[in-house]
């Protein structure tokens, strides 16, 4: 398994907000964690990389737990996070943007460089010098994204890409999304968007108030319309 | 004509050194959130190494290496300060991070006493500067030439610095949001430890430079941090090209005001300060802060109104300090009226801190106006003590009503300076009116009448006026009006939409603290028989501070428990200690990383350790501390 989750709990002071959660994700593989707004899949990755400071259970990185880690590290052992508010730098411009994710490449993950990035978010190259403030939402979506590519990650923590895109920008995230994966990089993505998740996923695990209530493949969830309407369905 | 010239290049050469102390602590707060209170005793350090190395080492090579050497240590040394002490802090309150360098300010003025003494030393000329140059007849030195030119060159190094480096680069993200710049990879620690680094750097520079113009003393920390405050305040925490421009605005007003209003050259500049921060809050080239830091659980205890058992047991501890004239002396009895006028200080600046969330660094100005109220009575209308009791105070009132005005409209570190801008206006008021307040020599010989001129009868007459205050604060803090500023404290927002005029509620609160910090500073001049700009000066508001937080935020009462420990301990530490302030300095800091909760939540935390049952919420609290 290139990343597994056991038993994690997480809290905010005395709210309890995950309960026992497990995600697993293996080489090369599109993962997808679908839940409704509140369901707990925003904390589960802020756990992941350690930006929620009380939690326990168990976070194995290739091998390596990372769970008493801090997120630096967890970081720079190659697992990438691209937050869902997005957090450009808005005094900064694209490319200075691009040099904070910047770290050496490593070994077993695919290297990206500004100028493939640019190829990868055409958008992006066109605007190089601007100040990440003055950038439209769908901008600084794929500026966040390749952002946490530039650190040459072997595995994205993608949290809801589509979220507030238009339809169009959302057609070229699952593009960029498809060639991440071809690339070589594993990809936790959460999603509210069934449709989206479908473009992009091999798997699929939905959690509803803090806890994993399925998990499966696409195509076994495809043939679930009960499941998708009991947890996914607004 | 050519006065105003040289007149002007003597400003902008002194702003150099303003400058690069300002621009090291604005690096340094736009990074780490920390307000270095110890930037000025980095200045001074700087300036007292440069002087021993540059007396050291001989020759021009000799000279300059001195000076870059020093600031290169002062830089080592703030790296084990970040190391060893801000570490622990980053999470803390921004007052607590205040005090904690303050405290590191108070050791260090004790510890360059130890090491060069307490005189002022005369550094040596920069050499091949030792000249002038004619500027239309005038004489400009040619030091000040090279400062006006090195002003400029700094700003652009910093600037090339954060544009053009890859660390630069980073400061810069950090600055917007530290959390995702950890996210992406980067190691917060050591950016934040070489951040400061650089600031301090900047400072012990600024120090450094100093030598040449100015002679080498133990007290140019304080002078310097002030300036430096009201520098980033005006020019905008965080920007760099604002403490520029700000430097040199407050240089050039020090270099004119003092031709055009000699007797209130400081005022003018705290003026233009205050109007800046009504205008833009967040100073010429700032950006508005995002809001204030939700402090998560330092307040999850739920207050309430003591129960009869207590207020019995209070009844019976009021009765046993009555008692105290029975056996003891004159001075013990003295000692206490002090503490209890310091605990009715205290307690008003806890109530405007821990019910009102606003955490003043100025509130001796209150203290100081209700001082100078009762003495200008007293001296001027000739009125007796019960008159000038009651009305002296109003002066600390009116002064309340006028600054608090100003100072509600502000919160968090804006706040704490805009404070501790108008208390240094109240000061030097009072250090500058020779005529009226006899100047740094004070007003003497006031003394209360006959019917309280024994120690044991003043006493009583403290510790009745101290039960009093304490009490009707209280009683104000269990009322609709206390329940109200809680609300404002917790969520603003959440208060206005239920119709609290939250600014109004403040500014009533500020009035409230200050009328009762004025009263404090009423009686104290009976105690002391005299006034002096000290009533209004730092320290003394500091001293409040650290009483408050000795007794702890937290609690409803716990200033109380603060100004008796401290003040005791502070008295039998004059009296024990020549280094004072070095212990004072260094129980602050303590205080700040230990016990951040105050001696009386300390206290509390254990009972509900050990006690659980004591008390009827026990069990709430035991959750709370295994969480």
């Amino acid at each position: 398994m290139k990343l597994s989750v056991n038993a994690l709990n997480s809290f905010y002071g005395p709210a309890h907000i995950l309960f026992d959660v497990e995600l697993d994700v293996a080489e090369g593989e599109v993962v997808a964690l679908l839940g409704r707004n509140g369901a707990g899949k925003s904390t589960t990755f802020r756990s992941i990389v350690g930006l929620v400071a009380q939690r326990s259970g168990r976070i194995v990185f290739e091998g390596r737990d990372v769970t008493r880690e801090p997120t630096h590290a967890i970081v720079r052992a190659g697992l990438g996070y691209v937050p869902e508010d997005r957090r450009i730098f808005t005094d900064l411009t694209v490319e200075e943007n691009l040099e904070v994710g910047r770290q050496p490449p490593r070994a077993g993950a695919p290297q990206w460089t500004r100028d493939k990035l640019f190829t990868l978010f055409p958008n992006l190259g066109e605007m190089r010098s601007r100040l990440g403030g003055r950038m439209s939402g769908g901008e600084q979506q794929m500026l966040t994204i390749a952002r946490t590519l530039m650190g040459n990650p072997s595995l994205v923590l993608l949290d809801e890409p589509s979220e507030g895109l238009s339809p169009k920008i959302v057609e070229q995230m699952a593009h960029a999304i498809l060639t991440m994966k071809k690339e070589g990089v594993s990809i936790l993505v959460s999603e509210q968007n069934l449709h989206f998740a479908r473009l992009i996923s091999d798997r699929v695990s939905i959690i509803e108030r803090g806890r994993i209530c399925y998990r499966g493949t696409m195509e076994e969830l495809e043939a679930r319309p009960d499941i998708r309407d009991a947890h996914l369905a607004v | 004509m050519s006065f105003y010239v040289v007149q002007f290049l003597s400003g902008l050469a002194s702003a150099a050194s303003l400058f690069l102390v300002a621009s090291g602590l604005s690096i340094i707060f736009g990074v780490t959130r920390i307000v270095n209170f110890a930037h000025g005793a980095f200045y001074m350090v700087g300036a007292y190494l440069a002087y021993t190395l540059t007396e050291q080492l001989a020759g021009t090579f000799g000279f300059w290496a001195g000076i870059v050497l020093a600031a290169l240590a002062v830089a080592a040394i703030g790296v084990v300060v970040e190391m060893v002490l801000l570490r622990r802090i980053y999470r803390s309150p921004e007052l607590f991070q205040l005090l904690a360098t303050f405290g590191l300010t108070l050791m260090v003025e004790d510890l360059v006493v130890l090491i060069w003494g307490p005189d002022d030393l005369l550094g040596r000329r920069a050499p091949g500067m030792r000249g002038a140059i004619d500027i239309f007849g005038q004489n400009l030195p040619t030091y000040d030439v090279f400062l006006i030119v090195l002003g400029p060159l700094v700003l652009g190094l910093l600037w090339l610095l954060f544009r053009r480096t890859r660390w630069g680069i980073l400061v810069r993200a950090a600055t917007q949001d530290r959390d995702t710049v950890a996210a992406l990879g980067v190691n917060q620690k050591w950016l934040f430890t070489s951040v400061f680094a650089l600031g301090v750097f900047l400072a012990a520079l600024g120090g450094a430079l100093q030598i040449p113009r100015d002679a080498v003393n133990h007290t140019m920390d304080l002078r310097i941090i002030v300036d430096v405050f009201v520098v980033v305040v005006i020019g905008g925490l965080g920007s760099i090209t604002g403490a520029f421009v700000a430097a040199v605005l407050v240089s050039e007003l020090n270099a004119f005001g003092i031709l055009v209003f000699p007797k209130i050259s400081i005022v003018l500049i705290f003026l233009v300060m205050a109007v800046v921060l009504v205008v833009r809050p967040w100073g010429l080239f700032g950006k508005p802060e995002a809001p204030a830091r939700q402090m998560p659980g330092l307040t999850v205890r739920p207050w309430r109104p003591l129960s009869v058992n207590e207020r019995l047991a209070f009844l019976v501890l009021l009765i046993a300090a009555a008692a105290l004239p029975l056996f003891a002396g004159n001075y013990v009895l003295t000692i206490g009226a002090e503490i209890a006028i310091f605990a009715i200080f205290a307690a008003s600046l806890h109530f405007m801190m821990a019910v009102g969330g606003l955490a003043s660094f100025g509130h001796a100005a209150y203290f100081g106006l209700g001082s100078y109220g009762v003495a200008m009575l007293a001296k001027f209308a000739g009125l007796p003590m019960v008159a000038c009791l009651l009305l002296g105070p109003l002066m600390g009132l009116i002064g309340a009503v006028v600054f608090g005005w100003f100072c509600v409209r502000l919160s968090g570190v804006y706040f704490a300076m805009l404070t501790l801008a108008f208390a240094q206006i109240v000061w030097s008021i009072a250090f500058q009116w020779v005529e009226v307040t006899g100047g740094d020599n004070g007003m003497l010989g006031i003394w209360p009448d006959a019917w309280v001129a024994t120690p044991a009868t003043f006493y009583w007459l403290s510790l009745t006026v101290a039960a009093l205050a304490v009490g009707g604060l209280r009683w104000l803090t269990f009322s609709p009006f206390g329940y109200a500023l809680r609300a404002m404290r917790d969520s603003p927002l959440r208060s206005e939409s239920v119709g609290i005029d939250g600014k109004r509620v403040q500014w009533a609160a500020f009035v409230v603290a200050g009328t009762v910090a004025a009263l404090a500073g009423a009686m104290f001049v009976y105690l002391k028989g005299s006034v002096f700009p000290d009533n209004a000066g730092i320290a003394l508001s500091v001293d409040a501070l650290v009483m408050v937080l000795l007794g702890g935020v937290e609690t409803v009462s716990g200033a109380l428990v603060g100004a008796i420990v401290y003040k005791a301990l502070a008295i039998w530490l004059v009296s024990y200690t020549e280094l004072s302030k070095l212990v004072l300095g260094a129980i602050i800091v303590v205080m700040v990383v230990a016990f951040p909760k105050g001696l009386v939540g300390m206290w509390e935390v254990l009972q509900a350790r050990y006690w659980p049952g004591a008390t009827a919420s026990g069990k709430a609290r035991r959750a709370e501390v295994a969480e």
